[in-house]
Formats: structure tokens, sequence, C-alpha cells
């Protein structure tokens, strides 16, 4: 009796072994042979891939006028993203919208702002927080900031749904899917080079890690004719550290230590 | 000893079916939201977390009230509570089997539920909460099914069991405190990120935890031929007293800080709640009558001669239970997520589907609850033969 079971549970442990661990030593000994030495894990970069140690965005809301100059970018992404339109709004997927200046940035807005910004509406989208609150509370790893370049990511596959993140995140960036998302896109426009999503997980905007990769700025910023600006945050002879120094600039929520990679010039 | 479960009266049979029966129900209903998604409820982007966790969070304060019959009987010798140790802890464990539960259905995802352990994430709090949840619950398992069978057998329990004993005082303050921090920890969160957040869930979690375990000493007395004992009553109602006061007190520390203060995203989630903000206030009624019950439970709890009567004791006991769950199942989860992180006022009203489950997940319980404490007292009744 005690023998069979644990011949049972032997042939079960190997199988899993095998199961499980036969990939990853695959991969592992390619790695080795290619590097000579032990390899750490990494995320694959393409020849043409656009490398920053920190990913990080300016927004010019200067040259935003009114809603037609928002349209544009908003269409872009969530078209390349295969992003919804659900009927039901307050269960509504977006990755980047527009929000007026108090509620973009609610932690005391000022009384009296000028005209401009009184009645134009703000850009927001994901911050990729520097130390972001939502990977800290994921409970499996699926949301996580890739070492390589600050973008913090969603493995869509990984994600359990508890929804953890959507609580830690303090931009209401994350988006749940809280039913079937595949019916409500439009087939014509469904970009078969990103995955559309199941039921169940949480989504939100990627800095379009998957554009980066193969070489191409972010949907947004290609589509802003400028108003979108682009670049490592700790390259000091980059895009977005030039506005910085040269422009006066705040970012959301910066009491709370998140530290927001995403900048606006107002 | 659980052949004990299975028979009883026609009436016990009759309340097991019904409860059987409402499970059902209620796993068909889960069906259909396992095949739609979690769209039939009433949570949406801003408010992402709704009833299910709500519930959630009030059933671990439940499970962990157990400890307050656990704690002075094992630590400080009150030989008063050997007659009720055991209801406290397969209370604990029927209200462990529906915060699991209520997990599980909440979850967007439950086939990928053990991704959580396949990838253990020791950053996040919500990893931590399985294990101790988990651990409270084979802890209970364990001690209160040795202790049991060995009076039965009219001997004492095994040696081993006594480390587990000890170590599940200790456990029944963590799977609170680490429930608390969920919530506590969230930096854009003005109404959940208080230090006094854990400690007014353990105070609200012994007030309901053992109120309810004084309306089951009742009921079982009323059903059964076995008497949880007066004096055993009286000192949980003193329990119940001290823990009632201290969450009543813990809120108006709250209260204190946040509009002595002044901060806005500290303010605005306590004034939805209570005066309703921006004209959204479906929470208002709900709120007061919350604090109106645990106003009336501190009333008839700490007065001596209405504590001593035990019609309005039970009066009391429903009061502090109702009031805490509203309190705690109702207002802690909405109250957090509105206003939004954009300070935009979405409410949350439940759906019937969504109600209906938590409701069936309730019987799961209760059946759970009626199962255990059958044989609990059937041991008592053998024993005292």
């Amino acid at each position: 009796m005690e023998r069979s079971r644990r011949d049972i549970l032997k042939l079960f442990g190997i199988s899993a072994l095998a199961l499980s661990t036969g990939p990853v030593l695959d991969a592992f000994a390619a790695e080795e042979a290619e590097h000579g030495a032990a390899a750490e894990p990494y995320v694959k970069m393409g020849d043409k891939a656009l490398k920053a140690q920190q990913w990080a965005m300016v927004v010019d809301t200067r040259k935003f006028k009114s809603e037609e100059d928002f349209t544009p970018l908003i269409d872009a992404c969530h078209k390349i993203h295969n992003v919804p339109s659900l009927p039901i709004k307050r269960q509504e997927i977006k990755w980047i919208w527009t929000a007026p200046y108090h509620n973009a940035f609610p932690m005391s807005p000022m009384k009296f702002v000028n005209e401009k910004l009184e009645h134009t509406p703000l850009l927001v989208l994901c911050n990729h927080c520097e130390n972001p609150p939502c990977v800290r509370a994921c409970p499996t790893n699926a949301t996580f900031k890739n070492p390589d370049n600050g973008i913090v990511m969603m493995d869509f596959h990984r994600c359990i749904g508890c929804r953890f993140c959507m609580a830690a995140c303090p931009f209401g960036a994350r988006s749940f899917n809280f039913r079937d998302p595949r019916p409500f896109i439009n087939p014509a426009e469904q970009n078969k080079q990103f995955p559309t999503r199941t039921k169940g997980v949480v989504e939100k905007c990627s800095f379009c890690a998957e554009r980066l990769a193969v070489g191409q700025l972010p949907a947004c910023v290609e589509a802003s004719d400028g108003k979108l600006v682009f670049g490592d945050l700790y390259d000091p002879e980059s895009k977005v550290r030039e506005l910085i120094k040269t422009n006066y600039t705040i970012r959301r929520k910066q009491a709370l230590g998140t530290e927001p990679s995403v900048y606006y010039i107002v | 000893m659980l052949e004990l479960a299975l028979k009883g009266s026609k009436r016990y049979y009759g309340w097991m079916g019904f409860l059987l029966a409402m499970v059902g129900v209620g796993f068909l209903i889960y069906l259909k939201q396992l095949d739609f998604g979690l769209g039939i409820t009433g949570m949406s982007r801003d408010v992402s977390w709704g009833f299910y966790i709500a519930q959630f969070t009030f059933l671990v304060g439940v499970a962990a009230g157990g400890v307050m019959v656990v704690l002075p009987y094992y630590l400080h010798d009150y030989k008063a509570y050997g007659r009720i140790t055991i209801l406290g802890e397969f209370l604990a464990i029927a209200a462990l089997v529906m915060c699991l539960t209520f997990i599980i259905v909440d979850l967007g995802q439950p086939r990928r539920i053990f991704n959580v352990w396949l990838y253990p994430t020791l950053h996040s709090v919500l990893f931590w909460d399985t294990i101790v949840l988990n651990g409270y619950l084979f802890l209970n398992i364990i001690v209160g099914w040795n202790v049991l069978e060995a009076e039965r057998n009219g001997v004492h329990y095994p040696a081993w069991v006594k480390p587990f004993i000890y170590l599940s005082i200790p456990w029944a303050i963590s799977i609170h405190t680490v429930t608390a921090y969920l919530y506590a920890g969230l930096p854009g969160r003005g109404f959940w990120m208080t230090a006094i957040m854990a400690p007014r869930f353990l105070a609200s979690a012994f007030a309901a935890g053992p109120a309810l375990l004084i309306l089951l000493c009742l009921i079982i007395r009323r059903t059964t031929s076995f008497d949880p004992g007066r004096e055993q009553i009286q000192t949980l109602a003193k329990t119940v007293a001290y823990a009632i006061v201290l969450n009543v007190f813990f809120f108006l520390c709250e209260i204190f800080t946040v509009f002595y203060s002044q901060i806005p995203e500290h303010m605005d989630h306590i004034t939805y709640l209570f005066v309703g903000l921006h004209g959204h206030g479906t929470y208002v009624p709900w709120m007061w009558t919350a604090m109106g019950l645990m106003i009336i439970g501190i009333i008839l709890l700490v007065n001596p001669a209405t504590r001593k009567n035990e019609g309005v004791l039970a009066v009391a006991c429903i009061a502090v239970f109702a009031g805490t769950w509203i309190d705690k199942g109702l207002g802690m989860i909405s109250g957090g997520f509105v206003p939004n992180p954009l300070h935009e006022v979405n409410e949350y009203i439940p759906t019937l589907p969504e109600l209906f489950i938590s409701l069936s997940i309730w019987c799961l319980g209760f059946f759970v609850l009626t199962g255990l404490f059958k044989i609990a007292v059937s041991v008592k009744e053998e024993v005292r033969e």
C-alpha cells in the first residue's frame, strides 16, 4: 500500500518535472552555449529596437487646443491595441483618454487657473511609474516593471483578475474586462499583430512596448504631430530631458512618491 | 465523528436541504457569471471591488472573532469556556470557507487561481493573505477536531496539538491584520490609508464574531439538550461590549484626524458615505443605520441590567452584528472607491445576481456551520449522558 502510493507520487513528480522544466532547461542550455556562462533571463530585443533606461513622455498641453486634437491620438492607440467599444460606460476599457484639469490633478489643484487650463482637457494614461504600487500589489507578477526599459507591463495570460492593481493605481489607469471584449472590436479594424484579450483580465497602456521593440515610437506619439514627446528619462541628451530642462513641468499626484514618467508642460 | 452530522431530526434535514438548495441555485447563477464575466455584477472600472470582497472582509473578522473564546480558555485557563471553545473554532472554519469562496467568485479568471502559489510574489499582500487564511483554516480544523475527538473518548487531547493551539491565537490576529493591510497600504486611496485600519478591523471582528456566537449559543440552547451556559454567554457579552466600544472609538479617532486636518482626499470618502458628495448619497441612510445600531448595541451591552437579560442581549447582538456588517460589508469597500482617483463620483449598486450569489455563499457557510455544530453538540450530549 505504502509502496504503491509512493510509486504513483514518484511517477507524478517525474511527469510534472518533465512537463515543466523540459523546455526551460533547453532554453537555458541554448543561452549558455551562446554566452558561454550561466545566463540571466532577459527580454529579447529586435535589431532595430529603441532602447532606454526608463521610457518617459512629455505632454505639451499648450499645443492641444480642442477635443479634435485628442481624438486622433486616442483612436490610434485604441485601434492598434484592439481596445473594444463597450456599450456600458461604467465597465468601459480605455488606455488613454482625456480629463479636465481638476480631475487629472485632483490633489490640491490650483483654485484659480488660466483660462486655457480651465477649459481644455488633459491627456491621461498609465504613468509607468518608477515605483509602481500596482506592481507591488499584484499577487502573481502578471503586472511587472520591465527592468530593461522601465515599462510597466501586463501579462494577460498570467493575470487572475483579482483587480488588486486597480485598487492600487492612484491614476485610474487600469481597465478590467468585465466581459468578452472580442464582439466589441470591429473586425474590419482589428489589428492582427496585437492580441485581443479574454474576459476577466486587467489591461492598460503599455507605452507601445511592442512597437518600441521593432523601432517604432508609440502610436499616440506618432499621431500627435509633436504634441507628445517620447524618450529616455535617464539620457541627458534625450528630447524629453531637453523639454524638461527648458520648460516648467508637472506630474500627476507627485506627492505619493510613485515617480510618474509622464510629464506635463502647462 | 462525521457520522454525527449525517443523522438528525427531520427539522435538521429540512434546514440542511434548504441551505443546499440555495447553494445549488447560487451555483447556477455563478455558472452564468463564469460564462459572461463579472459584467453581471454592479462593479465598474471605478469601483472594481464590490459586494464579494466586502463580504470576504467582514467574514475574515467573524473568523478571527473565534479567538475570543480560544484565548481565555487556553491561555488564561478560563475553564467555563471549555464548553464552547469548539463552537468558536467551528464558527471560524465556516467563516473561512465563506471567505475563500468569496475570493474565488470575485476572480476574473478563477481557473488561474493557483498562479498565486506558482509565482509566489512576496511583495503582494494578497499572496500573504492566502497564506494566513488557509493556514488559519487548517489550524482550526486540526485543533477543533482533535480536541473534540479527545473529549468524546474521555481522554486529554494529544500533546502535539498544544503548539497548534498556541499558534492559532496570534494567527487569528494575523488574518485580520493582513486583510486590513490589503487596503491600508494603497497610496491613492485616502479612505483606507490609515494606520488605525487593522486595529479597527480587529475591534469590529471581536464584536461581530462573538455577537454571532452568542446568538448561536442561544439557538443551540433552544433547539438541543446542550446548554452552552449562562456564565459563558455573559462573559462573551462583555467581550462584545468592549469590542464594539473600541470599534466606535477607533472610528471617531479616524473622524478627528480626517476632519481636523481637513485634507480633501481623506475627507471626501467619509463625506460621501455619511452626507453624500456632488449629489450622490446612496449609502447615507445605510451608514447612519449602522452607526445607530452600534450605539444601541453599546447602550444595551454596557448597561449590566440589559446585558444580563438574555432576551435583550439577543437584540443587542443582532444590532452589533448588523451594524458592523453594514459598516464593513457595505460601506468600507465602496467608500474607498468613491470618489475615484480622478475625483469623479461613480456609485456602486450591487445587482441581483451578485446579491444572490453572495446570499448562497452565506448559505454554504451556514451549511458547513450547522453540520459542524451538529457534530459538536452531539458529542457534548453524548459525553454528558
